[in-house]
């Protein structure tokens, strides 16, 4: 393999063939192209947690949109109350409510309630952060500061304990309502990151030549800032859709969330605590399906994390 | 001059002894998803005791790694595979861990690259130096404070009693090193591995410490391993040069042997470029043929291209482009309470720039020659002065004339990986400017991504691609390319080369002399690297201080210069003094 001939520090010269000289600096055209997403993307694909969870997540949101498919029993009509806590029994697996309604049918029709309250309340606090965190950290100055001031106040109250009083004093309660009254106490979080990871970015070479090169002020923090600084809000948008549904379940279960009429786990939760000694499975078995739906958004927040964080795809 | 290696100091050692430190082989794969990825393969190596060797490589050649696995320091997954690390005949790759402890600071001292991350800025200076000393076991107790002292006395720290008590912040980049230098030699190792150890520092700071580090490890007998990327550093500072290219050893012997007769092509490559002071001005090598062939050959993609560089060449010469004049730039910098400071990092400086030409500017970090470089491209307001363009007063632009200027005046900046966003493909990189300023339609924008990709010598596929998998010096040459889009006259080139391997730098040089010529572009050069300038200056101004001190021709600058400052900037050029087999 090597020249043993040569004295130990003699002029030693490797033979030319076993390491060529290649040209200097060629561009190595034999690899595929990629972006920071498709990279993000390659390395979800290998984790099996993220398939866990996004077979799960599926699975949930086809149950929400399409409850029917699941069950012909119908959750709230012909409950008759000589079941009244019963066990499981042909054609109602999970048993029945104190009302004497079947439990599995209530699970599936009440997943609607309780995504439709996390996706909106994500969304909307998603978009409200980003805005208004992306404004703050770029322009700066006096808009920085009022935002910033804002945000603590809001920051300062719990988010159940501010949704309990304005939700108490709400004359209507709907999913949205409830997605909209978490949102005003939640959006602080996200504006934070969003304002932090662009101050970041903000001060970057690339910035830096974008205006040298005659790019407007507002078109960078659009094309250059917002997409750099957007990976960690994702992240935390992610895992904050299952606090949110939470949250929900929370309200719900206080009877201060969704009103009874509206089919949730939270509801069915805060309606079962009352025979909990003698009939566990009314309690169990939507605190399970709650359980399920918020670590498959956790499990998918944490796959997203490591996917988007650059210390941990460092490829070279 | 004399050479700082002379046979005097080649007889120190006596090589019919067992050498201090020899590699056999030695192997090193570091683990990754896509399985074992080797990074040395097959490396020898002999040292004797008080002798001086440098490991010289680019980014990548292995030459880090190489010397990380002699201490057992080898990042993340990496592991030595094969081959042996005999020092003082005993085989470290099969200590222990605890074994191998024993030889890390008390055999084998280690000057870690980067003074500013390697100190912990918690702690004070005395504290960590201390905590070395007694974790060598040099000394306890009381009398580890008093060697406390020696150490950083030694490390030539004045008032060195003073200072155990201050912080990192408190110390500048070359202090730093020295502490790390004295924390290496403490307990008097049989060898000191220096990785890079002055790579982070001015030219003048460090000759000073490598000066010191010399005078010092040559007093206690210590034998160096000196790992660079600067070939001439490398042939100043010791006796046997190892030259590592792809994980293998290419070239090794006694160092003015290798550097007069080069043998290895790799060798011979770095030998042509290694910037010193013989060198000359580049000039556009191609002949006019291939000039007018090469602009045939983009067809009519570009036919003002050749008008524009007629036009240049009928105006009348001597015009300047660029005048500065009694430009100052203060920052106010906020203290405690509501009091401010102010500090003046340009200071009344004036200089003009002609068509055509390249002016360097030239200064250590803190001299103000990157504030000029934002001063000028209005990137900062100007205190005082005026900055004129092509006749206009660069602070009075605005709206279309400011558009204008940004046209006409591009930056390329130091840092090749900052200055492009990585979530821009290199097209949609390169066509940023044409779209910012409206510039034709999307394919006629396509094509001219296309010509720009050819001008600075990268395959069409290119614009498919990401920041992040190109090589700095491609990456540098994407930052040009968008540069160029709008057809600019001046290019204002920050320590655009100054991250680059000597090879690559060589060849960014190239490239910009080349499209000077092609172009008739006006370059604007700042750098703190007198070598490159004389590669491609035509006058020089040296800034110390926010201030001009000296501003000549290239020429004048390098065979005459008249200030003792630029004099120590020239002399602190590592392997200045070298003939360079060509």
């Amino acid at each position: 393999m090597q020249n043993k001939n040569y004295t130990p520090q003699g002029h030693y010269v490797a033979p030319l063939e076993e390491t060529p000289v290649a040209a200097i600096d060629k561009l190595d055209e034999s690899q595929k192209a990629r972006s920071t997403w498709a990279d993000a993307w390659d390395a979800m694909r290998r984790r099996p947690t993220f398939w866990i969870s996004a077979v799960l997540i599926l699975l949930i949101v086809v149950v929400a949109v399409f409850p029917a498919l699941f069950t012909s029993v119908s959750p709230d009509k012909n409950c008759l109350l000589a079941n009244s806590n019963g066990g499981s029994e042909a054609g109602h697996p999970l048993g029945f409510t104190r009302q004497g309604c079947d439990v599995y049918a209530r699970l599936i029709f009440g997943t609607q309630a309780s995504v439709t309250v996390g996706l909106l309340a994500t969304l909307l606090v998603t978009l409200v952060g980003i805005v208004i965190g992306a404004l703050a950290g770029y322009y700066g100055g006096i808009l920085d500061t009022l935002v910033s001031r804002l945000g603590d106040i809001f920051f300062a109250i719990p988010t159940v304990l501010g949704a309990i009083v304005l939700m108490s004093v709400l004359p209507n309660r709907t999913p949205i309502t409830v997605a909209l009254v978490l949102s005003i106490f939640a959006w602080p979080q996200i504006a934070r990151i969003m304002r932090g990871a662009v101050l970041s970015a903000k001060n970057s070479d690339y910035v830096m030549a974008s205006i040298a090169l005659g790019v407007s002020r507002f078109k960078i923090l659009v094309r250059h800032v917002v997409p750099n600084a957007i990976a960690p809000v994702i992240v935390i948008a992610t895992v904050s859709l299952g606090t949110f549904i939470v949250a929900e379940s929370t309200l719900s279960f206080l009877g201060i969330g969704l009103p009874p009429s509206v089919m949730s786990w939270g509801n069915d939760i805060g309606q079962a605590r009352t025979s909990i000694r003698t009939s566990p499975q009314t309690l169990l078995y939507p605190a399970a399906a709650l359980s399920i739906t918020v670590l498959s958004f956790l499990m998918l927040g944490d796959v997203v994390r490591d996917a988007l964080d650059p210390k941990a795809r460092a490829r070279r | 001059m004399s050479l700082p290696v002379t046979d005097a100091a080649t007889s120190r050692y006596d090589s019919s002894h067992e050498p201090l430190l020899q590699i056999r082989d030695l192997e090193v794969g570091f683990q990754t998803q896509r399985g074992l990825v080797p990074a040395v393969r097959g490396v020898d190596l002999t040292l004797y005791a008080g002798q001086t060797l440098a490991i010289v490589g680019e980014s990548g050649s292995g030459k880090s790694t190489t010397a990380q696995s002699i201490i057992d320091l080898l990042p993340g997954t990496g592991k030595v595979t094969a081959g042996q690390i005999l020092f003082e005949g005993r085989d470290l790759t099969t200590l222990s861990a605890r074994e191998i402890q024993e030889v890390r600071g008390n055999l084998i001292g280690y000057v870690p690259q980067d003074p500013m991350s390697n100190l912990n800025p918690v702690w004070s200076i005395g504290f960590q130096v201390e905590e070395a000393i007694k974790a060598n076991n040099i000394a306890q107790g009381k009398e580890a404070r008093l060697r406390t002292i020696q150490v950083l006395q030694e490390a030539g720290l004045s008032d060195a009693g003073d200072r155990l008590k201050q912080f990192p912040h408190q110390f500048s980049g070359g202090m730093r090193q020295r502490v790390l230098i004295g924390i290496g030699l403490s307990s008097r190792p049989k060898l000191l591995i220096a990785d890079e150890p002055t790579s982070a520092l001015d030219v003048t700071v460090q000759r000073q410490i490598l000066d010191h580090l010399g005078t010092l490890t040559r007093d206690y007998g210590t034998s160096v391993l000196f790992i660079t990327h600067d070939l001439g550093l490398a042939a100043e500072r010791a006796e046997q040069l190892v030259v590592m290219y792809k994980g293998k050893v290419v070239e090794s012997g006694p160092s003015q042997q290798i550097l007069a007769n080069p043998q290895h092509p790799y060798t011979q490559r770095l030998v042509a470029a290694a910037p010193s002071l013989a060198s000359r001005r580049i000039q556009a090598v191609k002949t006019h043929d291939s000039v007018e062939g090469e602009i045939f050959a983009q067809g009519a993609i570009d036919n003002t291209l050749l008008e524009r560089a007629a036009e240049r060449e009928n105006a009348a010469p001597a015009k300047d482009l660029i005048s500065v004049r009694n430009v100052s730039k203060v920052y106010r910098i906020r203290k405690q309470g509501f009091r401010t400071d102010e500090l003046k990092a340009v200071n009344d400086v004036s200089f003009s720039v002609q068509k055509g030409t390249t002016t360097a500017l030239v200064g250590e970090s803190g001299s103000g020659k990157s504030t000029v470089a934002k001063l000028l491209l209005k990137l900062e307001s100007i205190t005082s002065g005026d900055i004129e363009f092509d006749g206009h007063d660069v602070s009075a632009l605005k709206g279309a004339e400011l558009l204008k200027f940004r046209r006409r005046v591009q930056p390329v900046f130091q840092d090749p990986y900052g200055s492009l966003d990585p979530q821009y493909s290199v097209g949609n990189t390169i066509a940023e400017p044409l779209l910012a300023h409206k510039v034709g339609t999307a394919r006629e924008r396509q094509m001219r991504v296309l010509e720009l990709l050819d001008q600075v010598s990268l395959p069409a596929s290119t614009r498919y691609r990401y920041p992040s998998e190109l090589s700095g010096g491609q990456r540098q040459r994407i930052a040009i390319a968008r540069a160029l889009a709008l057809k600019p006259d001046v290019l204002v080139l920050d320590e655009a080369v100054s991250a680059l391997d000597v090879l690559v730098q060589g060849q960014i040089l190239n490239l910009l002399t080349e499209l000077q010529t092609e172009l008739g572009l006006t370059y604007l050069f700042i750098t703190h690297d007198l070598a490159v300038v004389r590669l491609v200056a035509d006058n020089v101004c040296v800034m110390r201080k926010g201030q001009i001190i000296e501003s000549a021709t290239t020429d004048e600058v390098f065979d005459n210069p008249r200030e003792t400052y630029t004099q120590d900037l020239l002399a602190a050029i590592p392997g200045g003094n070298f003939e360079f087999g060509r």
